[in-house]
């Protein structure tokens, strides 16, 4: 081994899975020298939602800035760099395009390893960040726009699905409902906002039971309750609370979403719980968890919202583990648009 | 001077290393494999046979557009990534021009044809005086208003490109000046005219920095499109809602 094994291993990552243009360098997995998140939330909002072939035209735009951004943050040269990490699935194809084919000619180029990592997988990295004491195995909850997966993390990079929803992810029922309401695009952090001076008592939405799996999930039947409320109060001309709305849209998803999660642990015996995804920075979920979690009696790890949103740093993360495996991609490494959890 | 030519605008994959006045290797690959998987493997395999080192490159010539977005893209990228890993410029060909580059010396006019479908074709008009000339800069054009156009010019026309094939009954109902159409080994795409025309553009100055560097798509977004319509019509709140918008 002639000591690599004490070697400081830098990382170049890449991520554009979706409507963030990210890059960063992570020293031996845990530590984030940059973090460049270049978002296009506001060029999307007038569409109401991500429009793909436009997020993937901007990523062509900004994705050698970005990139010059977090080597020039880390105060590093790409020459420095240990390897170069890449998210290529699962998300927009267009957009996965785009740092695929970027970072493959950079690690080729450079001549550097190249290391493809799966989204989620970062997600669930991003509290390794953190939390240096934090190692697997644990149970997480993974909650974004397109995500809802309860899974164990068993080891770095192996994981055991265990719930998932049937129909909506958590965060694209925000987004309807939101947008329903008027309050926009994105939903998650509006309704969020908006939920803090309501009454989550206020409407009593159902809570969906999911037959053969307890840990699975289901959105769309309480979507579906909150867009009729809606559209009753509209015919009968009676005046929506909005935030009595959100708050009581918002209890229901965040009960589900936490007692699933501490049922899960405490059935499969894990004592810790971490959280990850976009809708990980809700601040109701987050408070939730954290209340069941401490009378429960287990730890619970979460990241700080920046991690939370789509970023670059828990690709290079989630790629620190993979890259200490061994685990090297070809030139021909594609994107992967559906990619599951734990496929390779 | 060595250039790389990348060219990744449609089906066609092709790479290539042009020096001076002559092409060291080129790469061309006419399949339906995405670029993804094939663009970056031929480089390797290219620079391998070469016995060259990628940073042995001066410049990075790329085919610019207009042509398929995800493949103009991952030509980009390509370029982007090996720019700014070895701090070298870049060269924006334009698809069409470099197309029409490869009937060099031609006496016809040359209209390159490459499928954008919704029944236009992207094209350009060229021609050879003295010198490579840009008739007309390449458009997305409908292809029946593009052939009244040729006719009115009055010039025998020579076509190239995988707009041809697919449209050839219309060609052949509807010019009425003589044209013909280029052989195998010209009528595509390929990267050895990017790169030789490149040298060209980089004499000229007309390079940009890698992370300057995006393709030119000729054509917007579906949603910009609508997103127009929308604005005309008075109904930009449908559209932030979700909802689509139609030209009525």
């Amino acid at each position: 081994m002639k000591g690599n094994d004490m070697e400081d291993v830098y990382i170049l990552a890449i991520e554009s899975s979706c409507d963030e243009t990210a890059a960063a360098v992570v020293k031996n997995g845990r530590t984030v020298l940059s973090n460049i998140i270049s978002s296009q939330i506001a060029l999307h909002t007038m569409f109401g939602g991500v429009v793909p072939e436009i997020a993937s035209r901007k990523h062509i735009e900004k994705i050698n800035q970005v990139i010059e951004d977090a080597l020039k943050g880390a105060d590093m040269k790409l020459e420095d760099m240990t390897a170069i990490a890449v998210t290529y699935g699962p998300g927009l194809i267009g957009a996965l395009l785009v740092g695929v084919a970027e970072a493959k000619a950079i690690a080729y180029a450079a001549k550097k390893p190249l290391i493809g990592v799966h989204h989620i997988e970062g997600h669930v990295s991003a509290n390794f960040i953190e939390n240096p004491d934090l190692e697997p195995p644990f149970v997480c909850l993974i909650v974004s726009g397109g995500h809802t997966h309860l899974v164990i993390v068993r080891d770095y990079g192996e994981f055991s699905i265990i719930g998932r929803t049937r129909d909506d992810a958590a965060g694209e029922a925000f987004d309807k409902v939101a947008r329903a309401v008027g309050l926009g695009y994105p939903g998650g952090p509006k309704i969020d906002r908006a939920a803090r001076d309501g009454n989550p008592g206020a409407m009593t939405f159902p809570r969906a039971k999911v037959g053969d799996n307890p840990y699975d999930f289901s959105f769309s039947g309480l979507k579906s309750a909150v867009l009729n409320y809606i559209n009753h109060a509209k015919m009968t001309g009676e005046e929506i609370c909005v935030p009595d709305l959100a708050a009581s849209f918002q209890n229901a998803v965040v009960e589900v979403l936490v007692s699933r999660t501490v049922e899960a642990a405490k059935e499969y015996g894990f004592s810790k719980v971490a959280i990850a995804g976009g809708v990980a920075s809700n601040t109701a979920l987050r408070e939730a968890m954290q209340h069941a979690c401490m009378d429960a009696g287990l730890s619970f790890y979460y990241p700080s919202p920046v991690f939370c949103t789509d970023n670059a740093a828990m690709i290079g993360t989630a790629a620190y583990y993979e890259y200490r495996k061994g685990v090297r991609a070809g030139w021909d490494l594609n994107a992967v648009a559906n990619l599951r959890l734990g496929e390779r | 001077m060595k250039i790389l030519g990348i060219e990744s605008a449609s089906l066609v994959a092709s790479v290539a290393v042009v020096t001076d006045d002559t092409v060291m290797a080129e790469y061309t690959a006419n399949l339906k494999k995405t670029h993804s998987q094939t663009l970056l493997p031929m480089i390797d395999e290219m620079m391998r046979l070469l016995e060259m080192d990628i940073s042995e490159i001066d410049a990075i010539a790329v085919s610019g557009g207009p042509g398929s977005f995800t493949g103009l893209r991952i030509g980009s990228a390509t370029a982007k990534g090996l720019g700014l890993a070895l701090g070298k410029p870049l060269i924006h060909v334009p698809t069409m021009d470099a197309m029409a580059y490869c009937l060099y010396g031609s006496s016809s006019l040359i209209c390159p044809l490459l499928d954008a479908r919704r029944s236009q074709v992207y094209t350009g008009l060229y021609r050879f005086e003295n010198s490579f000339e840009v008739v007309k800069e390449q458009w997305a054009a409908d292809l029946h208003k593009l052939i009244e156009e040729l006719n009115a010019r009055g010039e025998k026309v020579i076509f190239l490109g995988d707009g041809v094939p697919v449209n050839q009954h219309i060609l052949e109902e509807e010019m009425k000046v003589p044209f013909q159409i280029a052989p195998a080994h010209v009528n595509r795409q390929r990267a050895a005219a990017v790169a030789s025309l490149g040298a060209v553009y980089y004499r000229q100055g007309r390079i940009e920095t890698a992370a300057e560097h995006k393709p030119d798509y000729l054509r917007k977004s579906q949603a910009e499109r609508e997103r127009e319509v929308a604005e005309r019509q008075g109904e930009l709140e449908k559209l932030a809602a979700g909802i689509v918008v139609v030209e009525h």
